[in-house]
């Protein structure tokens, strides 16, 4: 794709990610930190492409520790998020049976 | 069997409206952990449909590598207290970040075709590693917290930023792989400098930088491997992480440029003069006085700030909102400045651990105007997040900070082990005022006292 092509995505992408992040109650401001780490981790995908190549050369060996800390990073970011979230979630229900 | 390129791109289109969809389901805790399933289900198919792409020619290894950090990130992830989130934070964004310069690397090594749009996410990405490194370290408490420097450092700083551009032009001239590897050594230091100097106050600022960083980063790969999923990806987190630093300096009133530059120093002095200016003594309660002033009032808005998260005060302080609404028909809300953590909305999280309702926590601006109406303030931990000049002395390093009004309410009890000033080193005229009592200790022992007492009756 010429580069003006991925300008007009990186551009607009900018704008997606402005209103739906001031949209973030800021509450949940911890776990949107933590879910954009994972998220973030979709360099895995860039890196992954690198080190399928055939020969185990430099350039594989630098793909494939990429590889591994953004999986680092997807992982952790999801599950810590997951962990927090069942945070907030807990104490609406434990409130619910409560008052019944 | 491959999958076509068309179907790659339509996966990734899924994947980007279902990361934006994730994101989006944040604005209420309600739709979040739904929307949290959406994100890991989105990486996991992207993930998948990569496996499957004509490039993997081999994908043993990567499959080993992939599976080896999913281990270490959940582990890490499961075992965090959430006191510690800030710091797994950082480390989380340099790593990300790192991954971000190996994966230039490889790509140099492997074609070299787009040597300026490597340079940068190569750069940006060292960056945010030798940054989140420094800031990991501050907050885990290996290396001082205070604002390190030394007289030169800013102009340093600035050499190397020119010794970066001019190194990265020239590589992107001649394509001298010495030069690339050059590049990223700047970059590391530049990292290591820009963060040391800053204050352990202005961490979630920094914090919230770095996470940006990580997102430019990505941004940088995808146009460096033509890849449309990083960069919109990487633009969401980018600005993901640039809001939440604006909102922190908002919530602090400092300009990100004095934050990076480490500005809080300068006006120490100042300050200490107002401390030395009154004579008067604050007045000290006991748990016992706190407990049948709260007991008898028919509002309390408790204040807890970080130091109530350091003392793990904060499950006993849900018992002692829950005994008071119970037992005592008391209304019962917490109040949360911006910055009442480490990183943005930490103290939402550690409440939420210790199970209060969210719907009894509030955001600064929705409560401010509710002190004037409570019986008491209970202040936790806290300190300059309350402290009224902010308001009034202009030459008090946090002058135009937006504070919490707790000095409006009848009774103010603050709970602190002794009268030392704040994070910032700024005295609180709020100890010495006719309605403040000043409980001394660890603050969840005295909250235990003020349980045990309500408990009793």
């Amino acid at each position: 794709m010429d580069i003006w092509t991925l300008m007009t995505i990186f551009v607009l992408a900018c704008f997606v990610g402005y209103f739906v992040v001031w949209g973030v109650t800021p509450a949940l401001h911890s776990p949107l930190m933590s879910v954009s780490n994972a998220i973030s981790g979709i360099v895995i995908i860039g890196a992954l492409t690198l080190a399928g190549a055939e020969n185990m050369d430099e350039s594989k060996i630098f793909a494939l520790l990429a590889v591994f800390l953004a999986a680092v990073n997807i992982f952790g970011g999801f599950v810590v998020s997951q962990r927090m979230l069942m945070m907030f979630k807990k104490k609406t229900s434990a409130t619910q049976k409560e008052n019944k | 069997m491959f999958v076509s390129s068309s179907f790659m791109a339509f996966v990734y289109i899924l994947t980007s409206v279902l990361f934006i969809l994730s994101i989006r389901g944040l604005s209420s805790p309600k739709t979040a952990r739904k929307a949290n399933l959406l994100g890991i289900f989105a990486m996991f198919l992207v993930l998948a449909v990569t496996f499957f792409s004509p490039d993997m020619k081999d994908f043993v290894w990567p499959l080993i590598v992939l599976f080896l950090g999913a281990m270490l990130g959940s582990y890490m992830a499961i075992k965090v207290k959430m006191t510690a989130l800030p710091q797994m934070v950082a480390l989380f964004n340099g790593l990300g970040g790192l991954s971000a310069v190996f994966i230039a690397l490889a790509e140099i090594l492997h074609h070299q075709n787009t040597p300026i749009e490597t340079s940068l996410g190569m750069i940006i990405g060292a960056l945010a590693f030798s940054g989140s490194m420094i800031a990991f370290a501050k907050l885990q408490g290996l290396i001082s917290p205070k604002a390190l420097g030394f007289k030169y450092l800013h102009s340093l700083n600035l050499i190397l930023a020119v010794a970066l551009i001019g190194v990265c032009v020239a590589f992107c001239l001649n394509k001298n792989l010495s030069l690339f590897y050059i590049l990223a050594a700047l970059s590391l230091i530049l990292g290591f400098l820009l963060v040391l100097p800053i204050g352990g106050a202005d961490m979630p600022v920094i914090i919230s930088v770095l996470n940006a960083y990580s997102g430019w980063a990505a941004v940088g790969i995808g146009f460096s491997l033509n890849n449309v999923l990083l960069i919109i990806v990487g633009a969401i987190v980018g600005a993901s992480g640039a809001i939440l630093s604006y909102i922190m300096v908002k919530a602090m009133n400092r300009s990100l440029w004095h934050v990076m530059s480490g500005g809080m120093n300068e006006k120490k002095e100042v300050s200490s003069q107002s401390v030395a200016n009154h004579n008067q003594t604050a007045k000290v309660g006991s748990p016992e006085d706190a407990a049948f002033i709260m007991e008898n009032s028919s509002k309390v808005i408790i204040v807890p700030g970080y130091g109530m998260a350091v003392a793990q005060a904060q499950h006993v302080l849900r018992t002692m909102a829950k005994d008071l609404a119970e037992k005592f028909g008391v209304e019962v809300k917490f109040a949360i400045h911006p910055v009442a953590g480490r990183m943005p909305g930490h103290m939402n999280v550690l409440l939420a651990e210790a199970n209060v309702d969210s719907e009894d926590v509030f955001e600064m601006d929705a409560i401010n105007h509710e002190f004037e109406t409570a019986d008491v303030a209970f202040v936790i931990g806290a300190n300059d997040v309350t402290n009224p000049l902010a308001k009034t002395d202009a030459s008090s390093p946090i002058f135009g900070m937006p504070v919490l009004e707790v000095g409006k309410a009848k009774t103010v009890f603050f709970v602190k082990r002794s009268l030392n000033s704040g994070y910032s080193g700024v005295d609180n005229p709020l100890f010495y005022a006719d309605n403040t009592l000043m409980l001394y200790g660890d603050a969840k022992h005295v909250t235990e006292q003020i349980v045990a007492v309500l408990e009793q009756k």
